[in-house]
């Protein structure tokens, strides 16, 4: 299975997510989020942070777990390359996300993502499970 | 575009087409698209329309939703629209702003010609990309502690020219003198500081670029006269950044806010992207404080940039700023909600103008055009792409009455990035830049590929139109001859 691929959208970019269940389909979309910010083969994964988040739905949860993980990125400058749902429901999402700090001088950083958003934002049950989300670039 | 839409598509005149209320159920207002017969049938292509139908929806709009030439897809409203909603009864929407809040366009002038520059511009764009930070993940020089950053949300502009970054002069030609009225410190999350604290005085990555420009042609004497453009050869610099991560926060923060407050208040939408409350409620109201920290904290980040600009100038140049004559043309937001009076069927009402991916273009007379500007009206700034020119227009009565005062801000966008990616290299680009003589320095060749000039709309038909139109004449064309980029 294709873990991420994108579609067109003329100013932003379009991610669709798969995984064989919501879980992995959660990780895919994060880890085609940061594909996005760097090649992801040179990133080391040495670094691990925590999130738990709640919302209204689990595509608000979509937004809401990508957006965080932009945060953290912004904050504390990690690309994160590794990502394990522990639990998830249609209100909270935990997880583990796995990474280093940028240290421009191994690591080729591409395209800065503003936010995903919740346009056209959608959570399928698809030959597994299909996430698809606009990312503001 | 769905085939309904291309049907109901209707034709006023050369450069306005209607979408009639009856086109969705639901929109209470019809749309209104400048454009004309070659961009509109491009326009259909991709879903921009369907977004200035869906705009349409919003509770308390007023006359139309707007779309200016330079329209294309974007999430929840397109960019390049305007709605004007009834701040008594109508709602405000942070979709209509955007995550990159008062994103935005500074032009500086210079007493400078391009044989003064051109010999040494690599030596400038070299201390120019040392002295502004730039690129994906970079940090600024400015160090805020605690709630030091509060200071800066509250007074924008004025704040860094208290710190020392500019001078008292330079707020008098920023849209709202740099810093918009009811700013609360206290409605942004910590965060939207965490986050915008070390990245204050960033020129950013993306779109966001400095350009240095040499005037190429002038349309309008006696207005470029007025915004101190005398003359082809002239040096000019361009500065594009917004509030950086601080604002994507503050948006990010306030979607969810707003998310709850359409459940709240039985608000029907088409797109969850376009989540709103009435401008009066509490959800509202917080929502415009935490804004105008973006805003401020926006010409703050401009303010600072325009110090180390006179800077990198003075230093290459041996010569002081004064002696340069480096003095601001004008700043405007392109990404922003404004509490303004504007005339609707025959009255004076107080709305909110949404202005998302669209430019302020008030006329002659206006109190809120600077004095110095005020008998030929205020200066409106389009940034073209990359390789080809910019434009700067001037506000007008018309542009009052049709669109609450307001044009477009870009070229627009026509390719993807994805497809940029796919047919264009950063090197290609490199070597299309050098070819023309346009020197560069970038933090990240793949960035350079995206913003290629073939992405865009020729920024020149889209002047065209808003020019044809009436709503912003040209009054200068600039060609860059040195780009910075994130």
């Amino acid at each position: 299975m294709t873990r991420f691929e994108f579609f067109d959208h003329t100013a932003d970019v379009g991610l669709v997510a798969h995984g064989s269940d919501l879980k992995e389909a959660y990780a895919n979309a994060a880890y085609g989020m940061f594909s996005l910010i760097a090649d992801l083969e040179e990133v080391q994964q040495d670094i691990q942070r925590d999130i738990d988040i709640q919302a209204l739905d689990l595509e608000s949860l979509v937004v809401d777990w990508l957006n965080e993980l932009l945060y953290i990125f912004d904050v504390e400058h990690i690309l994160f390359s590794r990502f394990e749902i522990i639990a998830l429901d249609k209100n909270q999402l935990r997880a583990k996300a796995y990474g280093e700090k940028i240290d421009t001088s191994r690591h080729r950083l591409k395209t800065e993502v503003k936010a995903a958003t919740y346009h056209s934002l959608k959570v399928e049950k698809e030959n597994g499970f299909k996430i698809q989300v606009i990312l503001d670039i | 575009m769905s085939a309904g839409l291309q049907k109901t598509l209707v034709k006023i005149d050369d450069y306005r087409w209607e979408i009639p209320r009856t086109y969705k159920p639901g929109m209470r207002v019809p749309g209104l698209v400048f454009s004309d017969e070659q961009m509109i049938r491009h326009i259909q292509d991709e879903q921009s329309l369907e977004q200035v139908a869906n705009v349409a929806f919003l509770p308390g709009i007023v006359s139309r939703s707007l779309a200016m030439p330079d329209i294309h897809w974007g999430y929840g409203f397109p960019i390049g629209g305007v709605a004007a909603t009834r701040v008594d009864d109508g709602v405000i929407s942070p979709g209509g702003v955007g995550f990159d809040i008062n994103c935005g366009v500074r032009l500086l002038r210079t007493d400078l010609t391009e044989n003064e520059v051109k010999p040494g511009i690599s030596k400038l764009l070299a201390d120019l990309f040392i002295n502004v930070p730039s690129g994906l993940g970079s940090e600024g020089k400015i160090k805020l502690k605690g709630n030091q950053i509060d200071k800066l949300l509250l007074k924008g502009a004025a704040w860094a020219v208290t710190a020392g970054y500019g001078e008292a002069e330079d707020l008098e030609f920023t849209e709202e003198h740099g810093c918009l009225e009811g700013a609360d410190p206290d409605k942004v999350s910590v965060k939207a500081k965490t986050r915008g604290s070390p990245q204050s005085g960033t020129l950013g990555s993306g779109n966001h670029f400095l350009e240095v420009q040499v005037v190429d042609e002038i349309y309008d004497a006696r207005t470029a006269q007025a915004f101190g453009i005398a003359e082809k050869g002239q040096i000019l610099v361009l500065i594009h950044t917004g509030s950086r991560g601080f604002g994507h926060q503050v948006c990010d923060d306030y979607l969810k806010t707003m998310g709850a407050a359409v459940r709240n208040y039985g608000i029907e939408l088409p797109d969850r992207q376009l989540a709103c409350a009435p401008v009066k409620s509490p959800e509202g109201q917080s929502y415009l404080a935490a804004m105008a920290c973006a805003a401020n904290y926006a010409w703050a980040n401009r303010q600072c940039i325009t110090h180390w600009t006179r800077e990198s100038f003075s230093r290459v140049l041996g010569k002081s700023p004064r002696e340069l004559g480096m003095r601001i043309v004008y700043d405007v937001a392109h990404n922003i909600a404004k509490i303004e009076r504007h005339q609707v069927e025959g009255k004076k009402l107080t709305v909110c103008v949404h202005r998302k991916g669209a430019t302020r273009a008030f006329s002659a007379g206006h109190p809120d055009v600077p004095k110095a500007y005020r008998k030929v009206g205020q200066p409106v700034l389009i940034p073209g792409d990359m390789g080809r020119y910019s434009y700067v227009a001037v506000g007008t009565d018309k542009a009052m009455e049709e669109t609450f005062g307001s044009t477009c801000h870009g070229a627009g966008r026509v390719m993807s990035r994805s497809a940029a990616k796919k047919s264009i290299s950063g090197a290609d680009i490199a070597a299309d830049l050098a070819a023309k003589g346009i020197a560069f320095q970038v933090a990240s060749m793949a960035s350079l590929a995206e913003e290629a000039p073939a992405v865009y709309k020729d920024v020149a038909e889209v002047i065209h139109i808003t020019d044809a139109a009436g709503i912003s004449p040209k009054v200068i064309k600039a060609r860059p001859i040195g780009v910075i980029k994130g």
